[in-house]
């Protein structure tokens, strides 16, 4: 193997553990922000603790005296799979026609999921560009899954990509819903995306969602305009009414931004950078 | 429909003036839900048709019911909710022959009884249930007296109708007396399909709860407290990522809660005569709710708890979680009184009159406010390093000073005691909060008598509960979402949401079985400890970290007496039914209190409690709010 060969293939994996190691803090911050919580959840176990086993005697549900023999019967819904479609965004801007939508899908129990996720833009009545996370989710922590799998990027105009992911999604302190994921693509790309949103409730129906998203890459992608480093940006805010807690139509505003080499290759292209949609829409899961 | 009801009560032992009134309710009730769909096949609701006798035929099927104008299909037993009321009598051997007419498989489980494991009831533990058109013939002795109830144990069949009494006379002749005698059964019902509610929960663990904190409770409190002590007051909860108002996964939003099968507007009419002193036995046969019961201008004297005799106790209320029961006595003098019963999280209540006569009613009083859990819920009862951090003036309102009070009485006054010494930690004390706990007793702690220490280390460790909390490797893990290091073990509080209303309400330290009910005195031989659990966000439940389906069983030796410490690491109240054998409570000192066969261990609480198992084979042990068992809160034990 030629050395430029090791350093071209080392780079992204470089980056990701860059990416990994400057999410630790997060991951510290969701264990817990101070000693207390960090002691009351998660952690290790430590080495005298007590062994849940201890009082089995060495039987098992299937195993030892009085046992009804055969495969086990009784078997409870820690056992069971279920499954979920969140319609997390599904909104339509009036001003641009243009509609996105944000989905996610999971199979599984409660510990080991099948997880999609799928967001897309559509205009003109086409889908412009999609994004589909296939990954396995895996309950890592108190509050937080780690997520492996693939990325399949479909651009109307443009170059499709595919990558591997690897990510971790839940809930941290102060009810912050965190999803990141860093990506691996072909010839050394890479990528990152990072999403937050909060819960502010006026009322037990009336919930204020503010939400943020940050999308970086490794590389120049010019094909489909996006330049290296911090691509772009989004803020939204949005309120809805729950009529049930699984159907809220919404109203809101979602400002976004190209950044960096990115805005430069959107100005050359006379497209533009900065973008204010008001957007009505509804948020579902059944 | 008449003609069956009177074929169904039985003649014997039964008042001519009871069975009048059993046909008259009858008669009320068969005019009132009924109007919405005259069909012969609908379930019968109201006060349950009583069998007795030593043999008893059961049929479960499905019959429609109609609580909310939606007609949706129960699960019933002889065609009624409640399912018939069963009076045994105790030396009696019976046999009760249970039909499945179902597509599915069936169960009873006979809650509270001492019998044969295999008689038990638990598919996949006694046996391997009722399958569709078998007939299995249960069999045993009843060795008990005191009101107890079945229920079925497959799938969620109890949430959809599957729960009547069973009243076990005493041979001897009864020693509680009243003059009327009414079974008050509670329960809760839905109209969506368990499964998809549970479902549901597993998605949004708070979709039911509609008692969040909004933004204007912040705003309030910032107003009195500043914004600090806003923001203090939630730090806990919003760093912890869970919910001060958690009291019930699922609430009214979906459940319409019964009294004897009656809806509030239904309005259950029990009737007495003037002068008369009515004994009442609530159950608790809801599958997810527990409820705080009260009888507004009557005293409730508690003489029975879980069917076994209690020294009699004064209360105006008692909080009981599904599985439990208790037998009050009350001497009305009015005309007509509403029972009422609200849930522990305020979203609704079951209610139901007691008159004179049918048709009057009383005034059914509001729901109380939703109380946010209290430190003492989450951390228990000396975490004294969570208060050092903290805003003092912010943590009043938070503190809850029945809990303080509780804290006294446990480790203040038990320091006094020799075993206390293992257990007291001195770290935890120089923490200590002096400000916030006016009510502790410091003369009880300078009057400390450390000769008594060394005294007494010679004496069994073994005769009081072990204070060492031990957490079990597997509650680090991601189905675990709180471990309290300093729990509390006072059994004088009420509970969240009952602490200084103003009323008098009954707490597990008011329990002491009558002479001759707690029959084993002998020291315990070992202890086995085990820790509630769960994690509310992924809606999981467990005990020690692992759900069910990873679990191996406890084992008990027949015939040991055998301590059982039960760690609520929950903000949930946990309802632990064991079956097959008793659960003698003990306080914190070691003193036995009283016999259950339920016993609610509160959020952050410690409790324990000695059994001695006289019947071998495999049982179950679980959590009594459906949901929770379902999701793992579920141990088997067996006993060689």
């Amino acid at each position: 193997m030629k050395p430029v060969t090791f350093v071209k293939r080392l780079k992204p994996l470089t980056v990701i553990a860059a990416l990994v190691m400057s999410t630790s803090p997060l991951l510290a911050y969701a264990a817990g922000t101070d000693a207390n919580t960090a002691k009351a959840q998660g952690g290790e176990a430590p080495a005298d603790a007590r062994d849940p086993h201890a009082y089995s005697d060495g039987y098992t549900l299937e195993k030892g005296p009085y046992a009804l023999g055969g495969p086990r019967q009784l078997k409870l819904a820690d056992e069971h799979k279920f499954w979920a479609i969140l319609g997390d965004r599904v909104e339509y801007d009036a001003d641009s026609e243009t509609g996105v939508f944000e989905l996610q899908g999971w199979y599984g129990t409660t510990f080991d999921r099948l997880t999609i996720k799928l967001e897309g833009d559509i205009a003109d009545g086409r889908l412009e560009e999609s994004q589909t996370d296939i990954l396995w989710s895996h309950a890592s922590s108190t509050y937080f899954d780690t997520q492996f799998g693939i990325r399949l990027d479909q651009y109307d105009e443009g170059t499709d990509r595919q990558w591997l992911a690897a990510g971790l999604q839940g809930l941290a302190p102060y009810w912050f819903e965190l999803d990141m994921t860093a990506y691996l693509g072909e010839s050394g790309r890479t990528a990152f995306s990072l999403g937050a949103e909060y819960e502010l409730l006026f009322t037990q129906q009336l919930v204020l969602q503010p939400s943020a998203e940050l999308n970086f890459y490794g590389q120049d992608d010019i094909e489909n305009g996006l330049g290296s480093g911090l691509t772009d940006a989004a803020l939204g805010v949005r309120l809805r009414y729950e009529i049930t807690r699984q159907f809220a139509p919404y109203i809101g505003v979602e400002w976004t931004s190209k950044v960096g080499q990115t805005a430069d290759i959107a100005r050359a292209a006379n497209e533009s950078v900065r973008d204010t949609r008001y957007v009505v829409g509804v948020k579902f899961w059944f | 429909m008449k003609k069956d009801e009177s074929a169904l009560i039985s003649h014997q032992r039964f008042s001519r003036r009871l069975f009048v009134k059993g046909l008259a309710l009858g008669g009320v009730l068969s005019t009132m839900p009924r109007l919405l769909y005259a069909n012969t096949n609908d379930t019968r609701l109201g006060s349950a048709p009583v069998l007795s006798g030593q043999e008893i035929n059961l049929v479960i099927a499905e019959t429609p019911v109609n609580f909310t104008g939606v007609t949706r299909m129960a699960t019933t037993v002889n065609g009624s909710i409640p399912a018939p009321t069963l009076r045994l009598r105790e030396g009696d051997e019976v046999t009760i022959r249970v039909t499945n007419r179902l597509s599915v498989s069936t169960s009873i489980h006979w809650h509270g009884i001492i019998l044969p494991y295999q008689m038990d009831g638990v598919p996949g533990i006694s046996f391997r249930g009722i399958e569709p058109g078998e007939t299995f013939e249960y069999r045993f002795t009843l060795k008990q007296s005191g009101t107890y109830w079945y229920h079925s144990h497959s799938g969620f069949q109890e949430m959809t109708g599957m729960y009547g009494a069973l009243i076990v006379e005493p041979r001897e002749g009864e020693s509680i007396q009243a003059d009327q005698d009414h079974v008050i059964q509670l329960s809760d019902w839905t109209d969506e399909d368990p499964m998809s509610a549970f479902s549901k929960l597993k998605v949004q663990s708070d979709a039911y709860n509609f008692n969040q904190p909004v933004v204007g409770e912040f705003l309030q409190d910032a107003s009195t407290l500043g914004t600090s002590g806003a923001l203090e007051k939630r730090k806990m909860w919003n760093q912890m990522r869970m919910n001060p108002t958690d009291l019930a996964d699922l609430s009214a939003t979906t459940f319409t809660y019964l009294m004897n099968g009656m809806t509030p507007a239904g309005n259950w009419n029990g009737l007495f005569n003037k002068g008369e002193r009515v004994r009442l036995r609530f159950i608790n046969g809801s599958s997810n709710s527990f409820y705080d019961v009260r009888i507004p201008g009557l005293s409730l004297t508690v003489v029975q708890a879980d069917g076994q005799n209690v020294k009699p106790v004064r209360v105006d209320e008692f909080r009981f979680g599904p599985g439990e029961t208790y037998d009050v006595l009350v001497d009305p003098q009015d005309d007509a009184y509403t029972i009422f019963a609200q849930s522990m999280d305020r979203s609704g209540y079951a209610s139901g009159t007691l008159s004179v006569r049918p048709g009057l009613v009383a005034p059914v009083p509001e729901l109380d406010p939703v109380e946010w859990l209290a430190m003492t819920d989450m951390m228990g009862a000396m975490d004294h390093s969570a208060m050092k951090g903290m805003d003092h003036s912010a943590m009043k309102p938070a503190i809850d000073h029945s809990a303080m009070k509780g804290m006294d009485h446990s480790t203040m006054k038990g320091m006094n005691d020799s075993a206390m010494k293992p257990a007291m930690d001195h770290s935890a004390m120089k923490g200590m909060d002096h400000s916030a706990m006016k009510g502790m007793d410091h003369s009880a702690m300078k009057g400390m008598d450390h000769s008594a220490m060394g005294h007494n280390m010679e004496t069994n460790p073994l005769e009081t509960p072990s204070q060492t909390v031990r957490h079990a490797s597997t509650e680090y893990g991601p189905s675990v979402d709180m471990r309290v290091d300093t729990p509390r073990t006072n059994l004088d509080d009420p509970g969240i949401g009952l602490r200084n209303n103003g009323r008098r309400v009954l707490t597990l330290a008011d329990l002491r079985s009558v002479t001759g009910v707690l029959d084993d005195d002998r020291v315990p031989t070992r202890e086995i400890e085990l820790h509630l659990t769960g994690n509310m966000e992924r809606y999981s439940w467990s005990i020690d970290g692992l759900e069910f389906g990873q679990s191996t069983p406890v084992s008990l030796h027949h015939g040991e007496r055998v301590r059982v410490i039960l760690q609520n690491d929950t903000m949930m109240t946990h309802p632990m039914h064991l079956h097959g054998m008793w659960s003698d409570l003990e306080s914190a000192e070691g003193d036995l209190l009283v016999r259950r066969h339920t016993i609610s261990v509160q959020p952050a609480q410690r409790v324990s409690f000695l059994t001695t198992p006289h019947d071998f084979g495999r049982w179950a042990w679980h959590c009594h709010l459906l949901f929770h068992m379902d999701a793992g809160m579920f141990r088997e034990v067996v006993v060689s």
